[in-house]
């Protein structure tokens, strides 16, 4: 009897989560089904069994060059964290195993830089990418993000590093390890869960970041998210050839997204849950 | 000896980003505050002259300004109201023993990894049209007259379309701190009669106080630079009805090339930030010990 109904709540949750879960997620399935309509049938109303043509896919490209801004996008996204991760692990790192009085007082100023709102700077930003030629090169455009994401990287990496214990390294020296063999044969393997998470994050983020993205290019160094808000000026109603830029431009990093959910809470709340 | 020689190393490995960070808030934030005291067209540069408080006191008198703050206000507050109160239902429900619970997951955390003006897109144009929108369609369906969203309720679709991109943030940072619940403390105020009601309100938000706190501080800090968004769908109107402080200073700055009038507004959004983030700086400084 107690069973019974155990299994009844179960399934009576069961279903109102899925319901939850799938009205939560319709507006991405509906861009998704609606990639694969013409756009006749995409403005015919609801319907949700297309007829599956790739009609949109081939156009965003023959009429609007998809691949140049999917190819900034993915360059803006690893260059900047690369060139992140480059600065942000050696700090982290001085951080984590030679802790100083300071160091908590330089992680937090680090925290507040990431607080100061991106419009506050944007005029003095602007008037430099004008006046040194930066403007609308990607050059420009993974230096800012760089600098835009650094606090979170080292965050990151700061709290992954602490978790490293120190008695491996004292057990390391006491067999005669050197700093390089420490460095090499230690903490890298350790160390290396942790920098993939900050690395799938930061791509992550920079990826999806719309603000000087959208400011700082027109057409050279666009990615994916200033060239899809150039689809919001009125050419016409292309829902279905929108849907196939949109689903192309979301569909890599929902699926990375999906695999970095735990690293998600600890990134963006700065350990502060995890 | 070996200490002195790793200290030096720690610093030499700390100096890079630091001095980045420094370079990156002390020069573009140094030269917003020179230029919000300056008369400074980028269309008429040959009239540049200094103009003290002019810029601050226009931002002033101008409703405009209010009209965004309140905006500002509005926009923060509302998402801030939608995502924790259904972050906390969802977060409660997932948290539940259901069939495939991974997977619900997969689909609730989705529309967080949707950039801006993907997610701002999709909502206008194929939820909310007025014609051809999946709303309109529903109307339609129950015989009702469809709403023109972002004519009749601009910041109202706005709050829609942000909160559906953070909901799954408050989803996910709520039942990470629901999993670190004790069970055992749960059964044991059930077997006292405690009901439901009550444990929630004696158990669970206590619990999830914390969480909630960080989920408020860190969404407002990017809730209050909410651009992309509004400049997909109503470009801040009609009017201003949909204009928030950051698309204010964008227009001042790029649509009527007023460096010192948004370089002045920028100099504001520090100082609204910043009350924000002593807040959030304690919850996580608390944190690091």
């Amino acid at each position: 009897m107690a069973r019974a109904v155990k299994t009844r709540t179960r399934i009576a949750y069961t279903v109102a989560a899925w319901v939850v879960a799938l009205i939560i997620f319709f507006p991405i399935l509906y861009t998704v089904i609606t990639s694969f309509k013409t756009e006749q049938e995409a403005i015919a109303g609801f319907d949700l069994i297309p007829s599956l043509t790739l009609e949109s896919y081939r156009e965003v490209q023959t009429q609007n060059d998809y691949i140049r801004p999917f190819i900034n996008s993915v360059i803006l996204a690893i260059g900047s964290t690369i060139l992140a991760l480059i600065v942000a692990i050696p700090a982290a790192w001085a951080m984590a195993f030679s802790p100083t009085k300071r160091t908590k007082d330089i992680l937090m100023w680090m925290l507040s830089t990431k607080m100061m709102p991106a419009v506050a700077v944007l005029v003095p930003i602007y008037l430099i990418f004008l006046r040194t030629g930066l403007m609308d090169t990607r050059t420009g455009l993974v230096i800012i993000l760089m600098l835009m994401n650094l606090p979170i990287v080292i965050w990151m990496l700061y709290t992954y590093f602490r978790e490293i214990p120190g008695e491996i390294l004292e057990a390391a020296r006491m067999d005669g390890a050197n700093l390089r063999d420490e460095i090499v044969h230690v903490l890298t393997p350790m160390a290396i869960p942790g920098i993939a998470s900050t690395l799938l994050l930061n791509v992550i983020l920079a990826w999806n970041e719309a603000f000087w993205t959208i400011q700082l290019t027109t057409t050279n160094a666009a990615p994916l998210s200033a060239f899809i808000a150039s689809f919001s000026s009125p050419q016409g109603l292309f829902w279905a050839k929108l849907s196939a830029a949109s689903t192309m431009a979301i569909a890599p990093i929902l699926i990375m997204g999906w695999f970095s959910q735990k690293q998600l809470v600890r990134g963006l709340t700065f350990g502060a849950v995890k | 000896m070996a200490t002195r020689q790793t200290q030096s190393l720690a610093r030499l490995m700390r100096a890079p980003a630091i001095i980045l960070l420094l370079i990156w808030m002390l020069v573009p934030l140094a030269m917003t505050l020179y230029y919000s005291f300056l008369n400074y067209n980028l269309l008429n540069p040959a009239g540049t002259s200094w103009a003290g408080w002019f810029n601050y006191s226009y931002f002033y008198t101008d409703p405009a300004f209010f009209d965004a703050v309140r905006n500002t206000l509005v926009l923060v507050l509302g998402v801030l109201t939608i995502t924790v109160v259904l972050g906390t239902a969802i977060a409660m429900l997932i948290d539940k023993p259901i069939f495939g619970q991974g997977i619900v997951r997969i689909l609730i955390i989705s529309p967080f990894f949707v950039m801006p003006p993907v997610a701002a897109l999709i909502w206008k144009n194929m939820i909310m049209h007025p014609s051809y929108g999946v709303f309109a369609d529903l109307a339609k369906f129950f015989g009702q007259a469809p709403i023109d969203w972002f004519a009749q309720y601009p910041l109202t679709s706005i709050i829609i379309i942000v909160a559906w991109q953070w909901l799954p943030f408050a989803t996910l940072i709520l039942l990470t701190a629901l999993q670190s619940l004790d069970g055992e403390q749960m059964e044991a105020a059930e077997m006292d009669g405690a009901g439901p009601v009550s444990r929630f309100i004696h158990l669970t938000l206590p619990h999830l106080s914390r969480a909630m706190t960080v989920v408020i501080l860190i969404q407002t800090i990017f809730l209050l630079g909410i651009y992309a968004e509004i400049l997909v769908t109503t470009n801040g109107g009609p009017g201003n009805a949909s204009t928030n402080l950051t698309y204010l200073i964008y227009r001042a700055a790029r649509l009527n090339f007023d460096i010192g009038g948004a370089a002045a507004g920028g100099i504001i959004a520090v100082i609204l930030a910043n009350f924000v983030a002593i807040f959030l700086m304690r919850a996580v400084g608390r944190n690091l010990d």
